[in-house]
């Protein structure tokens, strides 16, 4: 095989409905891929699963399999890998069969990648010596233990290649590494072995390029306002040729813009070392890698240097972290950011007065530069002023206090206070995260393959 | 707070473009020089400490640089900057997106009008 195309229709879960059917009606994909496991996601599905069995997944993928399950029809050929899964892939799986089965794509085979969970033998492991150190702190997961929500190995390619090679037309993993799911079909479609260093490297970049979905297209680009038609801006295509070289492109006729500038970017995203960007099948340097246009939304990269990975697993763990609640008010006026930073205030004395404080609060002038604060020249003049307060603390019922509060300057606080449709701020969970490793051998890998 | 702009200073705007991002409590930002010149003038004057001082009222954790001449690129990785992470922070930029903007507002000393002009031709 000359090339092959695989396109990624979701960049992370909440991305736009419209990137599977974008790319499996315009796309002329062999691989369709989607991305929807972000570094806490699995904690969240853990939970919603602990409340429904049924759940753990994420349920958005099985929406996109009924929407593009007519024109599948007329693609036997496509197969889609992707990490919707989630904690509960035999779920997943249940609900995808029962949609293929209305759109009459009975026959079609889908493969379970299992494994990556670690919590039900965690115990003994940490019985046995084994610290789960923190990777940025250095501290042990000891008397944490108990506040574990998940644990997942970032789990390599190979589970999906065999998946590929045992013939699965949906590969339905979990926790896996992003650049996997567009690897896996590399490898399978040319037949790397696993020591093809330069390719697996060049299969993995491919793959981060792609991952974020439109983020290589011209989305969040620099650039943006010069892109064109973001309305209909394209999901992103890489062509992978047997030498591990990579072209970049989108569909024809969608918008955005796949450039010199679009790519490199897009590399750079969420890298640290660039000459050790670590993944369980290939340690990749970024650092020989050349980026060329070739045409118009065609950009090649090549020259990907791989080398054996480590002997040991990412593992994404997150533990609860108490709750949280975050309210928004605009204020609009003369003086406005006076006036929402006191109005803010008054509100957490006032539940102060009444002996309600909290582990962590933070009052934010939203316009005024908050996001990044310190860098920008604050306009102290601006009329109008998001006025953000936000508060954490391990007693729910405080945080609840404090939604019940934040309201009250709709009459108490600054004229021209409003924008309060949203009504009183939501409590929620927070997780923390605990990014650890794993040796490898201690994780094994499962696939299960159901015909629908 | 900031200098009074003058022929002297530059935006990395000027010279450059950027992406930002999370993994954990640590953020990267990725440094993109428009011409080989500019990345020369980038990769002498964005230092570490420049970086550091800029990003100071969000963090003052370390910062790593890395370079990838290959890419015209400088790649900067601030730790423990956004607050605790995930779905803990505090932060209206909770995952770092905005950081990369706030990078390319940063002033530096200017380099000649020439490389600066050649920057702007090729954005």
């Amino acid at each position: 095989m000359g090339t092959v195309r695989i396109g990624n229709g979701c960049g992370f879960w909440g991305d736009s409905p419209e990137g599977p059917y974008q790319l499996v009606s315009r796309g002329n994909l062999d691989y369709l891929t989607l991305d929807y496991l972000a570094e806490v996601a699995l904690s969240i599905l853990t939970k919603q699963m602990r409340k429904n069995p049924e759940a753990g997944f994420a349920y958005d993928f099985v929406e996109a399999l009924d929407r593009i399950g007519p024109l599948w029809r007329d693609q036997p050929g496509l197969r889609i890998v992707t990490n919707a899964g989630g904690v509960n892939p035999v779920g997943c799986a249940k609900a995808c069969a029962e949609v293929l089965r209305r759109h009459g794509l009975t026959g079609r085979k889908i493969a379970l990648v299992t494994g990556d969970d670690l919590m039900p033998d965690l115990d003994r492991w940490m019985a046995n010596g084994y610290e789960f150190r923190h990777m940025e702190t250095g501290e042990a997961l000891g008397e944490h233990r108990s506040k574990l929500v998940s644990a997942n190995a970032y789990i390599g390619v190979r589970p999906i290649v065999e998946a590929l090679a045992a013939g699965a037309d949906l590969v339905l993993a979990g926790r896996v590494t992003d650049p996997a799911l567009a690897l896996g079909p590399a490898i399978h479609a040319h037949g790397w072995h696993d020591d093809q260093w330069n390719r697996l490297a060049g299969g993995t970049v491919a793959g981060h390029l792609i991952e974020c979905g439109t983020q290589v297209c011209g989305g969040i680009s620099t650039g943006w306002l010069d892109i064109p038609d973001p309305a209909g801006i394209g999901f992103p295509i890489v062509e992978v040729s047997d030498d591990g070289f990579a072209v970049v492109t989108k569909p024809e006729g969608t918008g955005g813009r796949v450039t010199e500038y679009t790519v490199k970017e897009q590399l750079l995203y969420e890298i640290g070392d660039p000459v050790n960007f670590l993944t369980p099948d290939v340690t990749v340097d970024f650092t020989s890698l050349r980026v060329q246009e070739v045409g118009e939304n065609r950009v090649l990269v090549s020259g990907a240097k791989g080398r054996q990975p480590g002997d040991e697993y990412k593992v994404s763990a997150a533990m609860v972290a108490g709750y949280m609640a975050s309210g928004e008010l605009t204020v609009f006026g003369e003086r406005a950011v006076e006036k929402a930073t006191r109005a803010g205030e008054s509100v957490l004395e006032r539940l102060r007065r009444v002996g309600v404080t909290f582990e962590s609060t933070r009052v934010e002038c939203l316009r005024t530069g908050a996001s990044v604060p310190g860098t920008e020249e604050v306009d102290h003049g601006v009329t109008e002023v998001g006025l953000r307060v936000t508060v954490r603390d391990h007693d729910r019922e405080k945080v609840r206090r404090f939604s019940r509060e934040l309201a009250s300057l709709i009459t108490a606080g600054p004229p021209g206070t409003t924008g309060y449709a949203a009504g009183r701020p939501r409590v929620r969970d927070t997780l923390a995260y605990w990014p650890t490793l794993v040796a490898r051998d201690w994780i094994t890998t499962k696939i299960e393959m159901i015909e629908v | 707070m900031a200098p009074i702009e003058t022929s002297y200073t530059v935006r990395v705007r000027q010279l450059a473009y950027s992406r930002s991002g999370d993994k954990g409590n640590t953020s990267n930002i990725g440094v993109i020089a428009y011409t080989a010149k500019a990345y020369e003038w980038l990769k002498a004057e964005l230092t570490v400490e420049v970086v550091k001082e800029h990003f100071k009222e969000v963090s003052d954790g370390k910062v790593d640089r890395y370079e990838l001449p290959n890419l015209l690129a400088l790649n900067f990785v601030l730790h423990d900057v956004l607050g605790g992470g995930g779905s803990r922070s505090l932060r209206v930029d909770a995952q770092g997106k905005a950081l990369g903007q706030a990078m390319l507002q940063l002033r530096i000393p200017a380099p000649s009008a020439y490389v600066i002009e050649e920057a702007r031709a090729a954005r």
